[in-house]
């Protein structure tokens, strides 16, 4: 049985086994496993073994941080000093990253062991890690499905229990959307909580980067070290950071719940709906409000979310041009032959559609028509989620409007694809954290309900899940072939 | 809205994204309706609404004017294509 | 010659209309977005970090310098400052942009509306209105010569500040153009927000050109030029191309809108090959950055440390210290000869400020020139030219021995009264020995004397000459003259 973040830390400090001991298991089952599941692009083994010697050490001076000699993997989107770094893309196949993320920098800083960089849909464009260099993630769960995207890699390697923790990035839903499909739990903090430096940019208004675990107090754990002001990135926020452990054994009792009718409308699988009646039950019980709200433009959160991603990343994709670093094509004619094909080679199908959408909807003429217009949709939409806190504390709903699709089912209409992310779009636009846990089953795939607060309010929801996690126990599951 | 091909050359020329011929008439398609999908937002009239760029609405923090950063030339440079004499190579630009 | 090479803004039925685009780097330590060092002169790629290169994941974080320099330079033209301004992406391809964008602004430039008062000509004024400056990041450099078929980059000035200044297109002339760019010039050192070297980059002027019938209000189609670096280029490029629209014209063509660039060689404009068609530059509001807040309590307390400004000072010279127009003009173009200025008048007789205004434009600024040094690196103090100037007024010495003192100062003999004393240059003001002299040479040249008698005047001076020849330049000139008078009657 995969051990959580909790247990691993209770059994380091009580002498059970060593840092060392259980990178090792880590790392052997990765080997065993990642042939098929594919999640991790690169194994760190000799970085692993030598943090977790130097874990040991302080573990032994009594000098234990919040994550000493716990081992987890980071999505490959984080820049990690003297290691491969390629954002599942070609483009980025021969990329050493020469410094470390802010995230990287403090989640070693708390003592972590790092075991490898997990696979994912390349920089970050994709609902179902197909879109990978690297090929696709299988879901542990089933692997003909897929594990759920951008952060596929990271969410299958903790379902798999190949890691009891990881890091992942969310702009439409790419840390929420897999941690549903593959059974596990994953939060994307408030916008500005979680430093964006070195995590390479996708849309640079919507990225938040952020935990995936086996249980809610694991990730108030990761989160805690992964939050904070950073001086080195503007849209860094100063607002101070809870204590996310402390608060999770508060009640639910009184806690109003809304429910967003459009969240329940067709579209959403009624299976899928009947679990997360059942979760919604299961709260209301422990003393929990229900009252339906509305979210009047969670339709159009779609597009206003395309036209903002793909606009933002056609620019922040510029950047590789093959001149400094990453691809380079073979024997350049001239300049405009170097930009042409090394970008043409080194890009995937899917990140070329979106700088084309993207530059499209910047183009002369086109601008007030695009991204003005999803501009203020946005606002629209970051208007009724606060009409809609005037009125509730949290609010509640399927994270996906299906569980796990088969391996390739989508990807010959990706505006099919563009739609498993009804649910949580809107959040990235409204800059609003969000939380996703595992409810329930259906058809032996995992489904996921997702909670949604206000701004910096990640104990509150953190604390919500914990309390629904020790009344079930879904988030302890593992797929027999990984128990 | 539908693209035509020489719309997607011109963009993809815009991007310095090479496509192959044989190729552009499938991303005429593909981008033709994720634009179709996208005119949706033509459904709610949005005037005079302020647009949002962050979603805090937060302003700027200001640096102090230090210099912070030494020389990690030969680190940064180890990872470059094509370097000589410390300067990054490309093909001659003409000017 | 034609009309338009004299530089005269008579350009017969055709009239010139000129606006510049100036890009100062500011004189800020670090980058505007990034604290790498903006040190001029470092080894390639020493200077350029992570941020400035544009590496996966980098994020820009903004200079406050950069911002209150730009602030000053909105105060100091009189113009509207932005209390939210936005910086946006110019989306480009080009090596030396590393992140394929420009970190510029679009719309909410800093600076908006202002004007600036220049002086084409001694005597002239004109209003140039500035449209609006704002604050971006400069690109690095190329180098083309240095590989066979291949460029090379450097990203050391990637990163730098800017501040571009675009001008209405209000001026006529190349003169009104190179007047103008002086002026915003001499107002950047002024407000020590940028060094102004040409040479190094840190100054640059693009020209926008075009010509119409006079009498027609409708712009014509312009052209731009840049690789300028040098005022004196800067006019030749212009009037070369306003030759060149109205050959074009003339002929029946149409001026075409494009980049040209200035061959200082051969003294032409050529257009440039390789640029792009009308580049769509994508503008949109950077997401890494976010609105800068500036409060009118920070726009004051900007105004209130700004330093007294050119047209300020130039106008407190002509009212308060009687100096001419074109005197103040010029002592105040540059600011530390307007500062050398008030030292030396400051130590100085109220009376003697014209006076010391034309040693300093005059004989100073010629040795500086020539010695190729600022008037900061002055052998003479200004303390030791008021010496100087005040031994002319009291009539130690003649204004002619005045110079040769001079020379010799310069070259480090002492003070006015050190080498005075030392060369014995004392003026001879003894009338007795005067007179003595007039006597020996009117005894030496009887002839003249009868000249002078017989009603020429001007071997008076004749006569001047050999006394001064006698004295070694020593008597009084006036009292010489008096007396000879006096003695040939």
């Amino acid at each position: 049985m995969p051990m959580t973040v909790t247990e691993i830390r209770q059994g380091l400090a009580s002498g059970q086994f060593s840092s060392v001991e259980i990178t090792r298991d880590y790392l052997q089952r990765i080997k065993q496993h990642n042939p098929i599941l594919n999640c991790f692009i690169s194994v760190t083994e000799d970085l692993a073994l030598r943090q977790a010697e130097a874990a040991d050490a302080s573990l032994a001076q009594g000098n234990a941080g919040l994550l000493t000699g716990v081992p987890l993997a980071h999505k490959d989107l984080f820049c990690t000093d003297g290691v491969k770094t390629s954002c599942g893309s070609r483009m980025l196949d021969n990329f050493i990253a020469p410094y470390d993320a802010t995230v990287v920098e403090r989640i070693s800083d708390a003592g972590a062991v790092m075991l490898g960089k997990t696979n994912m849909d390349e920089f970050a464009m994709g609902s179902s890690n197909e879109n990978s260099w690297y090929g696709s993630v299988a879901n542990p769960w089933n692997t003909a499905h897929v594990p759920g995207g951008s952060s596929g890699g990271s969410a299958a390697a903790v379902a798999a229990g190949l890691a009891p923790a990881a890091t992942g990035t969310d702009t439409g839903g790419s840390i929420r959307q897999p941690a549903a499909l593959c059974g596990v739990t994953g939060i994307k903090p408030t916008y500005g909580r979680v430093s964006r430096y070195g995590m390479i940019a996708f849309a640079s208004s919507l990225d938040q980067g952020g935990p995936f675990a086996r249980s809610a107090a694991d990730c108030a754990l990761l989160l805690q070290a992964m939050s904070g002001f950073d001086r080195r990135d503007s849209t860094s926020s100063d607002t101070a950071v809870d204590d996310y452990s402390a608060q999770l054994e508060q009640g639910i009792e009184g806690l109003k719940i809304g429910l967003p009718k459009e969240y329940f409308a067709e579209g959403l699988d009624s299976r899928l709906a009947s679990v997360i009646e059942t979760a919604i039950d299961e709260l209301r019980r422990q003393g929990a409000e229900f009252r339906e709200i509305s979210l009047p433009n969670t339709a159009l959160s779609i597009p206003t979310y395309y036209v903002v991603a793909m606009a933002e990343c056609s620019s922040n994709l510029s950047r590789f041009d093959g001149v400094r670093f990453g691809h380079r094509c073979d024997d350049p004619v001239d300049l405009e032959d170097l930009y042409k094909r090394s970008r043409g080679e080194g890009f995937g199908d899917e990140v070329k559609r979106r700088i084309l959408i993207g530059t499209y909807a910047l183009s002369a003429g086109y601008y007030d028509a695009y991204y003005l217009k999803a501009q203020q949709l946005r606002r629209m939409i970051k208007n009724d989620f606060q009409s809609a806190f005037d009125k509730v504390d949290l609010i509640l709903g399927p994270t996906t409007p299906e569980v796990a699709f088969k391996i390739g089912a989508k990807t010959d209409d990706p505006v099919s694809m563009y739609l498993q992310d009804i649910y949580t779009i809107s959040l990235n636009l409204a800059g609003l954290p969000g939380i996703s846990l595992p409810a329930g089953f259906v058809d032996g795939l995992p489904v996921g309900m997702q909670l949604i607060g206000n701004y910096f309010d990640e104990a509150r929801l953190l604390q919500v899940a914990h309390r629904y996690q020790q009344l079930s126990d879904w988030h302890l599951q593992t797929p027999e072939a990984y128990s | 809205m539908t693209l035509k091909s020489d719309d997607v050359r011109s963009i993809a020329h815009l991007a310095r994204l090479h496509i192959e011929e044989d190729a552009v008439d499938h991303y005429v398609d593909d981008l033709s309706s994720i634009l179709a999908l996208v005119d949706q937002m033509n459904q709610v009239d949005s005037q005079g609404v302020k647009p949002l760029s962050n979603p805090l609405d937060a302003t700027q923090r200001l640096r102090d004017d230090e210099v912070t950063e030494e020389n990690q030339r030969d680190k940064f440079q180890q990872i470059a294509p094509d370097v000589a004499e410390g300067l990054y190579r490309v093909p001659r630009v003409i000017e | 010659m034609s009309a338009a090479q004299t530089g005269h803004e008579e350009t017969g039925q055709w009239e010139t209309v000129i606006g510049l685009e100036i890009h100062a780097q500011l004189a800020t330590s670090s980058k505007i977005f990034s604290g790498a060092s903006t040190a001029y002169g470092a080894a390639a790629n020493t200077q350029a970090c992570a941020v400035d290169l544009g590496l996966p994941g980098v994020l820009p974080v903004l200079n406050r310098e950069a911002v209150r320099m730009a602030i000053r330079f909105g105060v100091a033209i009189d113009a509207s400052i932005d209390h939210q301004s936005v910086f946006a992406r110019k989306n480009y391809f080009y090596p030396d942009l590393p992140k394929g964008y420009q970190i510029s602004q679009f719309e909410h430039p800093i600076v908006g509306k202002g004007q600036i008062s220049i002086s084409p000509a001694e005597g002239e004024h004109k209003l140039v209105g500035i449209t609006r400056a704002h604050l971006e990041e400069d690109a690095g450099k190329s180098i083309h010569d240095l590989f066979p078929e291949q460029s090379g980059i450097d990203l050391n000035r990637a990163g730098t500040p800017l501040l571009e200044i675009v001008s209405e297109p209000d001026m006529r002339s190349a003169r009104e153009a190179v007047a103008y760019a002086r002026k915003i010039h001499s107002l950047v050192r002024y407000l020590e927000i940028c060094d102004g070297n040409m040479q190094e980059g840190s100054f640059r002027c693009d020209a926008n050109v075009s010509i119409r019938r006079r009498g027609d209000d409708k712009l014509g189609t312009r052209a731009e030029l840049k690789n300028i670096n040098s005022f004196r280029f800067l006019e030749r490029a212009i009037n070369y191309e306003v030759e060149r629209q109205i050959e074009v014209l003339e002929d029946g063509g149409r001026v075409v809108q494009e980049t040209r660039l200035y061959d200082s060689e051969r003294d032409e404009t050529r257009s440039m090959r390789s640029k792009e068609e009308a580049n769509d530059y994508r503008y949109f509001p950077d997401p890494d950055l976010l609105p800068v807040n500036i409060s009118s309590s920070d726009i004051a307390e900007i105004r209130a440390a700004l330093p007294e400004l050119p047209e300020q000072k130039k106008q407190r010279y002509i009212s308060e210290l009687n100096l001419s127009d074109y005197n103040a003009e010029l002592l105040t173009a540059n600011r530390d000869t307007a500062l050398y200025f008030e030292a030396a008048y400051a130590e100085a007789d109220a009376t003697q400020s014209a006076v010391l205004a034309n040693w300093i434009l005059g004989d100073l600024g010629g040795a500086l020139n020539k010695a190729g040094l600022d008037i900061t690196e002055s052998p003479i103090s200004p303390a030791a030219l008021v010496q100087l100037v005040a031994r002319i007024a009291d009539e130690t010495i003649s204004g002619k021995i005045a110079k040769q003192v001079f020379d010799a100062m310069w070259q480090g003999e002492g003070s006015a009264d050190d080498i005075i004393a030392a060369r014995g240059l004392r003026q001879i003001t003894d009338s007795g020995a005067i007179e003595t002299l007039i006597d020996e040479v009117i005894a030496a040249n009887p002839e003249q004397v009868e000249q002078f008698r017989a009603g020429k005047e001007k071997v008076l001076g004749f006569f001047v000459g050999q006394v001064m020849k006698e004295s070694r330049g020593k008597a009084n000139p006036g009292q010489v003259n008096a007396l000879l008078r006096d003695k040939l009657k």
